[in-house]
């Protein structure tokens, strides 16, 4: 008998403590089949933030570390400075990433610090339950934004990966999505190529995700993905944003 | 053995070298900033890492960084910057990562000055972040201890897998003494617990999230457990005089070589005086005021701050005997003035 589908080496065998219909499980796996195909798990030091992903460290079969909000590039740059050979890469959220942990990853991207970053954008800070996020849309309801994200009380919704494609530092920047079995390929052909990125040495790597929170967008799973196609995809486009040769 | 002149700052610096140092992460600011320079010209020859970070928050997290792949690693700061870094010590302290955090210090609150203060005991002391924990602290008093106390302070920081802060006036970071240079250490720790990717092992995690209460419980236990070691073992304290002393100065740091020079003055005078000088300030040296208090009727604080190591005595004293305290800020006091001070608690006492 052939084999055509297993569960990944990169991932323990655990149930994920995600929502039904959460779309960090599903970015988990794709790392960590690409972690296995590029034949890097024991090579790999994963950084996990503070966010609904703070216990992806459960899941990984690497060496893994936690850091404080928003701190994990910097935490990876410490790491990826003494170990220029190992594969380093944080997992983090939109609040994790884009409000508290702003001035980390942008630095980290002007230095072109040899790491890779996994961004889950889902619009809203899901472990908290709910509030508004940087990259949450206008008129979108929140916790915090309870008459929807009015631009005039709080400006406008982040884009990171076009911010951060302005970076000289930035050797590959991507925005992908995983509400389908197409896009869910596409992510896990960005991340390979953010990934081979860094251990050519080229920069730093970035692959944004637009990921789903039925739990806080008060929505059931399938709306959640319409969501993101509907919404976010207009708003935060997908594409390449910066391809360094 | 070569003796050399240098400044307090580049002596610690060197120290560091000394001790193994592998990578250095910091954001300037006066007057810790010679230790960074000398670090950004040294550090390239022995294939270290030198890292100007964006902000000292980024700076204390690229230490969590470089800290968990075993590397000896360090940063130095002052007043402001020490605050900003009080978020990623607590995660230290709990991650239990060894490495070494400068603290050469100015006065406060707020931008206050770049006059030489001590008035970051409480922060040093008392953990200074949030959650129960406790980082080792060093007070040197010349500047061979601070190349000293650079290479201690590392060792500390390995055996017992804590961070270890030295904590030095600004005066001491900029002033030039003579000193000997001290061998290269050459024998390190294992840390197998080192997140260096997971080839031939099970992988390595290092996190500070203990969601279950018996868990976060048994964390906490641990550390006190470990906090306890450290006291039972490591406090240090110099004592002058104080065998038959009546008065005890207690000072720290360069306020301790002007207090010592009060007591010489006082001893000449008849009055008996004496000093202990905490060399780590936590732990607090308590047995050695416990032990002065057989014959001492009063101590004195001498600090370069408003009143914080007092507090100190008094938990140590505990009504053994009396305590008082004499502090200045943004100044050293000279040895006349202490003279001074001492004469007069002296003669009001009736000593
Ligand atoms: C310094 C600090 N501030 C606030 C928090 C509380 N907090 C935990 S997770 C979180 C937001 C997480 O949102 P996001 O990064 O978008 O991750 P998600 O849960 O949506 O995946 C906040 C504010 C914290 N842990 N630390
Ligand atoms: S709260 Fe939202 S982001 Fe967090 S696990 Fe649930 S669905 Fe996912
Ligand atoms: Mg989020």
């Amino acid at each position: 008998m052939k084999v055509v589908a297993k569960r990944p080496e990169s991932l323990y065998y655990k149930k994920f403590h995600y929502c039904p219909g959460c779309t960090h499980g599903i970015i988990h796996r794709i790392i960590a089949e690409c972690i296995d195909e590029m034949e890097l798990r024991e090579k790999t030091i994963g950084v996990c933030p503070v966010g609904c992903g703070v216990l992806a460290y459960e899941y990984f079969n690497c060496d893994m570390l936690e850091a404080a909000h928003g701190r994990a590039p910097a935490i990876a740059t410490g790491i990826k400075r003494m170990l220029q050979d190992n594969f380093v890469f944080t997992y983090q959220g939109d609040g994790d990433l884009a409000s508290i942990g702003m001035a980390e990853i942008v630095h980290a991207s002007a230095r072109g610090e040899n790491i890779t970053v996994i961004f889950i954008n889902n619009t809203i800070y899901g472990m908290t339950g709910g509030q508004m996020a940087p990259t949450t849309l206008i008129g979108q309801v929140t916790t915090t934004s309870p008459y929807g994200r009015r631009p005039e009380l709080t400006g406008y919704p982040i884009r990171m990966a076009e911010l951060l494609a302005t970076n000289e530092g930035s050797a590959y920047i991507c925005r992908t999505s995983v509400h389908n079995p197409a896009h869910v390929l596409k992510t896990k052909k960005a991340i390979k190529k953010a990934i081979q990125t860094q251990m050519e040495k080229k920069g730093f790597s970035m692959v944004e995700i637009l990921s789903t929170c039925p739990t806080n967008w008060g929505m059931n799973p399938i709306e959640a993905l319409e969501r993101v196609e509907r919404e976010m995809i207009p708003y935060f486009p997908l594409g390449e944003f910066k391809v360094k040769e | 053995m070569e003796k050399v002149l240098m400044k307090g700052n580049e002596a610690l610096a060197e120290g560091a070298l000394r001790a193994g140092c592998k990578a250095y992460f910091g954001y300037p600011i006066t007057p810790s900033s010679e230790i960074a320079e000398y670090m950004a010209r040294k550090l390239p020859d022995s294939d270290g890492v030198f890292l100007q970070a964006e902000s000292e928050i980024a700076a204390i997290n690229m230490v969590y960084g470089a800290a968990s792949t075993g590397a000896r690693v360090m940063t130095a700061s002052s007043g402001p910057g020490i605050s900003l870094k009080q978020e990623g010590i607590s995660y230290i302290a709990e991650a239990e990562l060894p490495c070494l955090i400068i603290n050469i210090s100015r006065g406060g609150p707020g931008l206050g000055g770049i006059q030489p203060a001590q008035s970051d005991y409480f922060q040093a002391t008392r953990g200074g972040g949030h959650g129960d924990y406790h980082v080792m602290v060093l007070a040197p008093a010349s500047v061979q201890e601070m190349m000293d106390f650079a290479i201690e302070g590392f060792e500390l920081a390995d055996k017992y897998r804590i961070p270890v802060m030295i904590m030095a006036e600004g005066t001491l970071g900029q002033m030039m003494e003579p000193i000997i240079l001290r061998e290269p250490v050459t024998k390190f720790y294992d840390k197998p617990w080192a997140t260096t990717g997971c080839k031939g092992r099970k992988p390595n995690v290092i996190t500070t999230l203990h969601l279950p209460p018996e868990e976060l419980e048994q964390r906490n236990k641990h550390l006190k457990n470990k906090y306890d070691e450290i006291k039972s073992k490591e406090k240090r304290a110099e004592a002058f005089m104080v065998e038959d002393a009546e008065l005890v100065l207690v000072a720290f740091g360069l306020m301790s070589r002007v207090a010592k020079k009060a007591v010489i003055e006082a001893r000449k005078n008849g009055i008996k005086a004496g000093l202990i000088r905490p060399i780590t300030l936590w732990p607090f040296p308590d047995q050695h005021i416990i032990e002065a208090a057989e014959t001492a009727k009063i101590f004195v604080s001498l600090e370069i701050n408003m009143g914080q190591m007092v507090e100190d005595i008094k938990l140590a004293l505990n009504g053994r005997a009396k305590a008082d305290f004499y502090g200045r800020i943004g100044v050293i006091p000279n040895p006349e003035e202490i003279t001074k001070v001492v004469f007069g608690i002296a003669e009001r006492e009736g000593l």
